[in-house]
């Protein structure tokens, strides 16, 4: 039988990928516990870091700010997918030359290196002289708009592909019947899109979350979020507390990774238009 | 016939898009590309004067070297990740289903973490007092006492601990860690769509797995592999955090340099100019790919 997973190359190189991927995080969210501030030896189990981190005000605001950046920009770039892949999908349909020259446009935001975004943002922002020292959540939209042009390109094309598997008899049948193309994309094409919004929705918290670079170039003096207060704290010293706020980073961000597979997989199951 | 907002949400859909892009995102790289033709006047005053001195100066030999050491990094790292992500996507191809989805799924969760933070995961491991060293401590440690036990003199002497950490080879180190996920991915998309038959009919005639790997799979693999390859050389090349974090005083990529024009030295028709040469060159690469695929 020819099996590659017994070679003794494939096996032991997949063996030792897995223990450099995994052993890494694993040494930091453990040593998140270790009751020493040596990080190396292992001194006994304890929470203390965590305790400290909640009395931090800095972390906790940092914290927040993530959350309320992550919310607005998913909101914000789904709307804005849903929008760009409907109107992707129509032109596909009249002008394959515009639409293929507008997805071409719409890769870039992916294509090109996170960091000469930012500094686009950061020159823009300089040119325009957007507003510094607004009050709380406004402080955010500078931030929030730099993640939306990268994150709603790539739930466009979740949407887009999405919408490669609508049933067109349907739209036709309904603009017979007098529907006008919002009807149609209200009660046809927003339901059978559905589980494409739950994927982009969580795609682009994630990416939201994720994200140092821009938001380290976009931010006004002032604002800080997680992973920038995470980057100060790593560059002042390595302590266990940065481990304990980088493990709750982990958790936070696998938690919305698997409850947007399960979400979808649930949807998959469940709400799929009969057919 | 047509509703109140039916009348509006056409120009909506089609617009707003459009209007964002136009916005927030080419209107950026627009000024962007106006400084870098324009000059510092004073500490804070930007004025346009259509000047090449910013790209003349990218041709001195301490940007050039920066360049040039950015993708030879950026060349080695890709190389590395092409090897492994092939002899993984390789062990995962004649497994059986569940299995295969439960091992790239494992392969891939660490992608979904921070890259600061998977970054920072690395410090502790390789630097002089991490884990790395606490291992090679270790062995040098049985291996001497072995030497003892044997009655030989213990030529070994004292262990000195590898300095790994903030040199070119933690950059490198960092690099895999962080971008193999993105090669792995693609490749094992190509392997998983290829046709079983052509490697049971490859060891039929008698060809053994080397000879199948060469000459069946890579070559059905193909357009896996350069996927992998542009999306691993292209986001490696412009990566920040990694050389900043694990890097020395000499490991600094583009993207560093790109950074220090804005935050430290101040000069940001010259950050500009190079930002545009890093674009520039993200494009020259995509492009010559798809030059190959057109001929094929």
């Amino acid at each position: 039988m020819i099996n590659f997973s017994r070679l003794f190359l494939t096996k032991i190189t997949f063996l030792l990928t897995l223990i450099f991927l995994y052993f890494p995080i694993v040494i930091l969210v453990l040593f998140s516990f270790n009751d020493s501030k040596r990080n190396i030896v292992w001194k006994g189990f304890t929470l203390k870091y965590y305790f400290k981190l909640i009395n931090n005000q800095d972390l906790i605001e940092a914290f927040l700010n993530s959350i309320v950046i992550a919310f607005m920009s998913t909101a914000l770039s789904v709307i804005l997918a849903v929008l760009c892949g409907y109107s992707l999908w129509k032109l596909a349909k009249k002008k394959m030359a515009l639409s293929s020259a507008y997805e071409g446009v719409l890769a870039l935001p992916i294509v090109i290196p996170e960091i000469c975004l930012a500094i686009g943002f950061l020159v823009f922002y300089q040119e325009i002289s957007w507003p510094q020292g607004l009050v709380w959540p406004l402080n955010l939209m500078s931030i929030i708009i730099a993640h939306v042009t990268f994150s709603f390109p790539f739930a466009t094309m979740i949407i887009r592909s999405k919408l490669n598997t609508f049933n067109l008899e349907i739209e036709q049948g309904a603009i017979d019947l007098g529907a006008t193309a919002y009807q149609v994309f209200k009660n046809f094409i927003l339901p059978h899109l559905n589980p494409a919004i739950f994927t982009a929705i969580f795609l682009s918290i994630t990416l939201s979350l994720d994200d140092f670079i821009i938001t380290f170039f976009t931010s006004t003096p002032g604002v800080v979020t997680l992973p920038v207060k995470i980057y100060s704290m790593v560059r002042f010293s390595i302590t266990p507390e940065v481990n304990a706020a980088s493990s709750i980073f982990i958790f936070l961000t696998l938690c919305t990774a698997f409850l947007g597979l399960i979400s979808y997989q649930v949807y998959k199951k469940n709400g799929r238009p009969k057919s | 016939m047509l509703g109140k907002r039916g009348i509006i949400f056409k120009p909506l859909a089609y617009g707003s898009p459009l209007l964002w892009l136009g916005i927030f995102f080419i209107l950026p790289l627009a000024i962007m590309f106006v400084y870098s033709f324009s000059e510092n006047q004073g500490i804070l005053d930007i004025k346009l004067t259509w000047t090449w001195d910013n790209y003349a100066k990218l041709l001195s030999l301490v940007y050039l070297k920066i360049l040039l050491k950015s993708l030879i990094l950026a060349f080695f790292t890709t190389l590395i990740c092409l090897i492994i992500g092939f002899i993984v996507s390789l062990y995962l191809l004649s497994l059986n289903k569940y299995l295969k989805i439960f091992l790239l799924f494992l392969i891939t969760l660490p992608f979904w973490t921070n890259m600061l933070i998977r970054t920072y995961a690395l410090i502790a491991i390789l630097r002089s007092k991490g884990y790395v060293n606490f291992f090679l401590e270790k062995i040098w440690l049985s291996l001497n006492s072995l030497l003892v036990y044997f009655q030989i003199e213990p030529f070994m002497g004292e262990f000195v601990p590898l300095e790994i950490l903030y040199t070119n080879l933690a950059v490198m180190i960092g690099l895999v860690y962080v971008y193999l996920p993105f090669m792995i991915f693609p490749i094992f998309m190509a392997l998983d769509k290829l046709n079983y038959a052509y490697i049971e009919a490859s060891f039929d005639l008698g060809a053994n797995y080397l000879k199948t790997c060469f000459f069946i799979i890579l070559p059905l693999a193909k357009n896996g592999i350069k996927n992998g390859i542009i999306i691993t050389f292209t986001p490696v090349l412009g990566s920040y955090l990694i050389p900043d974090l694990l890097g020395g005083r000499d490991s600094s990529m583009i993207a560093n340099l790109i950074e220090r024009q804005f935050k430290g030295a101040n000069d940001w028709p010259l950050g500009s100019a190079l930002s545009l040469v890093l674009i520039y060159l993200t494009f020259l690469i995509i492009f010559i790919s798809g030059l190959k695929k057109n001929k094929t």
